[in-house]
């Protein structure tokens, strides 16, 4: 008789792989050549930060120290400025099919770099190798190529419009994605000619430092971006700098606010890609193997630390008890543990912080009625894990239907008709993004249609490219970046 | 008869805002005298409230996807309506300007570049889609474009002067594309928009797409800036005033947009185009997969 449970003491799921035996390790050994201490970018060079202050960048996935970060101060943060304004009008004036070089340069020096950036950056942010490597270092690579193209065919961007740069512009970008955050905001303001101050989150700063040493190598004159770090007190000195004839923020809509309250007094341009609360919709007819994978991809890609989630399924209720339990097979043989392990599905959650953030929203949901659902799994004793977390019977009003957690927790829902479906995916502040599984053309037309938000995937989920726009309605923000709509945000009528 | 006629006394017309397709006074019952250059009292106008006003927004909602619905076609045809409404009654909007101090020729100019306005945005309702939308060639085996969609209810807060044409000109792309309005007509030439709120009712335009206030900005641009089911604005303003706005607009993430014309500038062809339309539209994207 065939054992009731598995050699780790698991129900017997009716699986036949995954569950039976253990992987061996396959870890990524390749050198992220990782510096001890990092300095900051300024005028294309390392500075120290003038008050000499550095803070550690720790790996989370073991809570081991990786380097040091220079801490940047208002003085920093100025001479960044100032270097910026010096270089703005020279590389304004540089012809487009010459900056495009610059941008090209950076695209191929980085893919020439792309084993080590990926080692870098799931060891500093915590996400699986499978995806920094296959994704987060491609694709930002493919955003400085796709706009360096751009920069010398700005006259086509605008119909009826001469485009020229707007100036200085300050960014702020999140944890979730360090390095393509950066490539998405860097290569179009570049390509428009505008010159950049951004900062990256001070728990992922490794990489855009690394990129900094792909500005110096592709000849980038110096000034023309300059990377400044620290946390949220530096990022308001960038983002409240008098220099900056534009603002960029990714980030939380709580912070996105306090940004638009910071600069109500001034003529500042914005772009705000936010929070979201994304509704992936299954209908009765979807493809539902499909719709599974695209759900497990849409809520656990990057342990859930993306703000297009599909943190909300909506299940049409025919399906629902069988989508479940696909659902709760599926995550049964998802791996989480060692980022740099490439059989790894779900790696490190990216600080103490956040952990702490889901562990509060996950017991909130508990406490409201919720039923949780965690397949047993073992996470690793050091480093910050949380593993797939599944809630049904989950009602709109609960915490963890309207809240943003940031992390790999599901919340499930059920509907009965097309309107109610369209009614509960809108019925959020935010509108981001949204997924609609069917197999009916028709329907998928007009959920694309009614749904309020900025992107949405029809029998996919969480795809993106440089040509396709990407930002919100409502509370996530606005503006877009991606595509001519993306690149015209960097620029003013000439 | 030529003495019946010296002797008679002409009936004069009470000034009425026009919301949710309706000619009404002010909630509150408080009205604000205005005179002609000449010194003469000419009427009462509405001083509307921050209820008036959340009235007018409610309305807008209402009003709102059945104008998004609407093909473009229909909506091009709609604002060329109003344009030949407006034609039709020209003179006594040139002489609505007139009485309040512009000069006549000034008027004329004004008026005549409204409809040609009002004209070149009925043009635009069925083409910006084109020149907005793309399809977008993607790495990936997906079919993925992008198409813009109105953002809804959006707050207009015309310039004093000109007062028409500066009406005209914010509203008319913010309609073209879907978006319904909510306006605050010039505080101290109000008359005019009384009397566009009329042809604006003839015009075929539905009730609650353009729903005009008169009333005080220091009273109401505090609630243009903080109400949250108004996610758009578009101001004429002032320092004090942009501030006020962009504060009230963190609240909720509301898109801010001025108008940079004054005076002149008005008049000229920069002060219309794709640019407009474009401040008042999402963009949304969507992916689908091509099979194999």
């Amino acid at each position: 008789m065939p054992p009731s449970t598995t050699p780790r003491g698991r129900a017997r799921a009716g699986l036949i792989f995954g569950d039976l035996w253990d992987f061996d390790p396959a870890p990524e050994t390749a050198d992220p050549k990782l510096k001890e201490r990092y300095d900051l970018f300024i005028d294309g060079r390392f500075v120290r930060p003038r008050s000499g202050r550095y803070f550690d960048s720790i790996n989370p996935a073991n809570e081991r120290k990786l380097a040091d970060i220079a801490l940047a101060g208002t003085a920093d943060v100025d001479a960044a400025y100032a270097a910026a304004a010096r270089a703005f009008r020279p590389w304004a004036a540089t012809p487009g099919r010459e900056r495009g070089k610059y941008l090209f340069r950076i695209a191929r020096l980085l893919q020439d770099r792309a084993r080590e950036f990926a080692v870098a950056e799931t060891m500093d942010g915590g996400k699986p190798i499978r995806e920094s490597r296959d994704f987060d270092v491609p694709m930002a690579a493919a955003h400085f190529f796709y706009h360096a193209g751009w920069a010398d065919k700005l006259e086509y961007v605008a119909p009826g419009r001469a485009v020229a740069p707007l100036g200085v512009v300050g960014q702020v970008i999140p944890w979730n994605f360090p390095l393509l955050m950066l490539a998405w905001k860097l290569a179009p303001a570049l390509a428009m000619g505008n010159c950049v101050v951004l900062k990256p989150a001070e728990t992922t700063s490794i990489t855009a430092l690394k990129l900094a040493e792909i500005l110096q190598d592709a000849g980038l004159p110096p000034g023309v971006a300059n990377f400044v770090t620290g946390a949220g007190e530096t990022g308001a000195l960038v983002m409240g700098h008098p220099g900056a004839a534009k603002v960029a923020f990714t980030g939380s809509t709580e912070v996105g606010k306090a940004i638009m309250r910071q600069l109500a007094g001034t003529d500042r341009r914005m772009t705000m890609e936010l929070g979201g609360k994304a509704a992936n919709i299954v209908f009765d007819d979807a493809p539902i193997d499909q719709a599974v994978e695209g759900i497990v991809d849409g809520i656990f890609f990057n342990q859930g630390h993306v703000c297009c989630a599909g943190s909300r399924l909506l299940v049409h209720e025919p399906v629902a008890d069988r989508v479940i339990s696909k659902l709760k097979d599926r995550i049964r043989v998802l791996r989480v543990g060692d980022p740099l392990d490439k059989n790894t599905d779900l790696g490190a959650i990216n600080s103490k912080a956040q952990l702490a953030t889901i562990r509060r929203l996950v017991a909130a949901g508990v406490r409201e009625g919720a039923v949780l659902f965690q397949p047993p799994c073992r996470l690793p004793e050091r480093g910050f894990y949380f593993p797939p977390t599944l809630f049904t019977n989950v009602t709109q009003s609960h915490r963890i239907a309207r809240e943003e957690i940031f992390g790999p927790v599901l919340a499930i829902l059920t509907f009965r008709t097309v309107d109610e479906a369209i009614e509960k995916a809108n019925n959020t502040p935010y509108g981001l993004s949204a997924g609609v599984w069917t197999d009916k053309g028709s329907r998928i037309l007009r959920m694309s249609t009614e749904l309020k938000a900025g992107v949405v995937w029809a029998n996919t989920f969480n795809r993106f490219d440089p040509s396709s726009p990407f930002g919100g309605y409502k509370e996530s923000g606005f503006g877009r970046e991606g595509g001519r709509q993306g690149l015209l945000d960097y620029s003013r009528r000439a | 008869m030529t003495a019946r006629a010296k002797s008679r006394i002409p009936v004069t017309k009470t000034p009425k805002v026009y919301i949710g397709g309706a000619f009404v006074r002010s909630e509150s019952a408080r009205t604000f005298k205005i005179s002609g250059a000449d010194g003469a009292f000419f009427a009462n106008i509405p001083q509307c409230t921050r209820k008036d006003l959340r009235n007018a927004v409610e309305a807008a909602a209402k009003a709102g996807p059945g104008w998004a619905k609407r093909s473009p076609y229909n909506r091009a045809q709609i604002l060329y309506r109003l344009a030949e409404m407006i034609e039709a009654r020209i003179d006594e909007l040139i002489g609505s300007l007139v009485r309040f101090g512009a000069r006549r020729e000034d008027a004329a100019r004004g008026m005549s570049v409204c409809v040609d306005r009002l004209i070149h945005y009925a043009g635009w309702a069925d083409k910006y889609e084109q020149l907005l939308g793309s399809v977008n060639p993607v790495a990936t085996r997906h079919f993925n474009f992008t198409v813009t969609e109105p953002m809804g209810v959006v707050g207009v807060i015309a310039p004093d002067s000109p007062p028409l044409l500066g009406l005209i000109s914010m509203v008319a792309p913010v309609i073209a594309s879907g978006n319904t309005v909510v306006a605050l007509a010039s505080e101290k030439f109000p008359y005019p928009s009384i009397l566009l709120g009329e042809m604006l009712a003839t015009s075929d335009l539905p009730g609650g797409v353009v729903n005009l206030l008169t009333g005080l900005r220091r009273e109401l641009v505090p609630t243009f800036a903080t109400h949250a089911h108004i996610r758009a604005i578009y101001a004429s303003a002032g320092a004090e005033e942009r501030r006020a706005l962009r504060l009230g607009a963190a609240a909720s993430v509301k898109r801010v947009r001025f108008a940079d014309e004054a005076g002149a500038a008005w008049l000229e062809d920069t002060a219309q185009g794709l640019d407009a339309i474009r401040g008042f539209v999402e963009f949304k994207t969507t992916w689908h997969p091509i099979g194999s």
